[in-house]
């Protein structure tokens, strides 16, 4: 028996954006408006994917290498590390995290977004890597720039960069948004401003850790993630055939 | 006084994945390949056991518009109705090595449509003390404009007498609800085809779960 068949604690959604928030204008046509129907953990919750050490590259977390073409991207070299816990503070091991974001100048490299800002010839965009044993992950890469949107009329995102997390149930599956310290473009996205709890959206922004700083080479910045934890207790609640 | 209890830490807040969620997790449908190796919506391999069906639909925001920037994740057990996962031991079923099954799909920037091709799932036990649940995939959907991952099951038309059984089924009280999970089985002459419409909003809204 390990932790893995657990079940989940109830997430707490006051520290989620809810569905709807009309400053955000395209949550308004994309957000459920009847109740969630709240299920209790099954299997089919308490498991979820795998991925294994094979299916990654050796540069899948380096963005100043991994689409390098003639020279390495242009802008502030970054360092971004953290590590992935569930609400119990266990760090969750051999878990996919992956990370995508805008060049230098906030332009992306995607079909559809056609922002005058050039395309940086040696970034791609995005990465991904497995914690370790401890839940910890690392990346390199550029720091991103502001972006403007078709919101309101002079809409600008603040400087980000986009984490996908699985843990180890279907039910932990999150994607997020990291900030960086002292961005003035923070507080002024609904994004940021549509999580209902000040707190809980102060845990998305990135602190300056300049002891993890390569002298003469990048800044770092430090991004812990937090998973949804699983019950303590084996006891009612235990699944079928445990 | 009392002990105090030990803190907690917090859940990271949900943000949306936004209309370029596709560099990062499907980066030849944003235009570049970069990865060696790629995820996919293709979850069988030569190998995999069980029948092989297709599985597709759309997603529809709130004017009945199809949604073309939407990431579509499914996560099922194999045809024995076993979860490829450490924590799942039902006996006598067994794991088969081939079928991770888990995908991803982005839907076409055109038409709005996603697709998997996968095989349909055996039935998985229930809670303790509840009937087996009918073959299902878990479904969790992410785009712009969906500031938190909504999770949903697709269940089999063809599936009647395990579906009116099913645990989380009879969770749903209005029989339209209970409707929006369930896929229509098409036979087009090759593989089978199920297909299931999403709707984000409305009359017709899906039956999202809070797992």
């Amino acid at each position: 028996m390990t932790h893995l068949d657990r079940e989940f604690l109830q997430r707490d959604r006051g520290v989620h954006p809810p569905a709807f928030t009309p400053d955000y204008k395209t949550s308004v046509l994309r957000s459920p408006r009847r109740a969630m129907i709240s299920l209790q953990s099954s299997l089919s919750e308490v498991t979820g994917p795998a991925f294994g050490h094979g299916e990654l590259g050796p540069l899948d977390n380096d963005l100043i290498l991994n689409y390098a073409r003639e020279g390495e991207p242009i802008g502030e070299r970054a360092f971004v590390h953290g590590h992935v816990r569930d609400e119990n503070g266990r760090g969750i091991p051999d878990t996919l995290v992956e990370f995508w974001q805008a060049n230098a100048g906030g332009r992306y490299r995607h079909r559809n977004d056609r922002y005058l800002a050039p395309i940086d010839p040696n970034f791609g965009g995005c990465g991904r890597t497995l914690t370790d044993a401890d839940g910890y992950y690392y990346f390199r890469t550029i720091k991103p720039g502001p972006y403007p949107w078709r919101n309101f009329l002079n809409s600008w995102r603040p400087a980000h960069i986009h984490f996908s997390v699985f843990g180890s149930g279907f039910a932990q599956r999150l994607i997020t948004q990291m900030y960086f310290e002292g961005d003035p473009l923070i507080w002024r996205d609904p994004m940021v401003l549509g999580i209902p709890d000040r707190a809980a959206a102060e845990r998305l922004i990135a602190p300056l850790d300049l002891a993890a700083a390569i002298p003469l080479d990048m800044l770092a910045y430090q991004f812990d993630i937090v998973l949804r934890g699983r019950q303590q207790t084996l006891f009612e609640n235990k699944l079928q055939g445990n | 006084m009392v002990q105090p209890l030990p803190a907690r830490l917090h859940e990271t807040p949900s943000q949306t994945a936004g209309p370029y969620v596709h560099i990062g997790l499907i980066p030849h449908q944003a235009g570049f390949d970069i990865f060696e190796t790629n995820f996919s919506n293709v979850l069988v391999g030569p190998g995999t056991q069980g029948e092989r069906i297709r599985v597709e639909g759309r997603v529809l925001d709130g004017a009945g518009a199809p949604v073309r920037d939407v990431l579509v994740e499914i996560w099922q057990a194999n045809a024995a109705g076993r979860y490829n996962h450490p924590a799942d031991r039902q006996e006598g079923k067994p794991v088969d090595e081939t079928f991770r099954g888990w995908g991803r799909a982005g839907s076409d920037f055109e038409t709005g449509l996603w697709f998997f091709e996968t095989v349909k799932p055996g039935p998985v036990e229930g809670r303790k003390g509840h009937r087996p649940m009918a073959p299902h995939i878990n479904f969790w959907i992410a785009a712009r404009g969906i500031n938190i991952g909504l999770q949903t099951r697709l269940y089999f038309a063809d599936e009647a007498e395990a579906n009116a059984n099913d645990p989380v089924l009879n969770l749903v009280e209005r029989g339209q609800q209970r409707d929006s999970l369930i896929a229509a089985r098409e036979d087009r002459g090759g593989t089978p085809t199920y297909v299931l419409d999403i709707h984000l909003q409305g009359p017709r809204e899906t039956v999202f779960f809070d797992v």
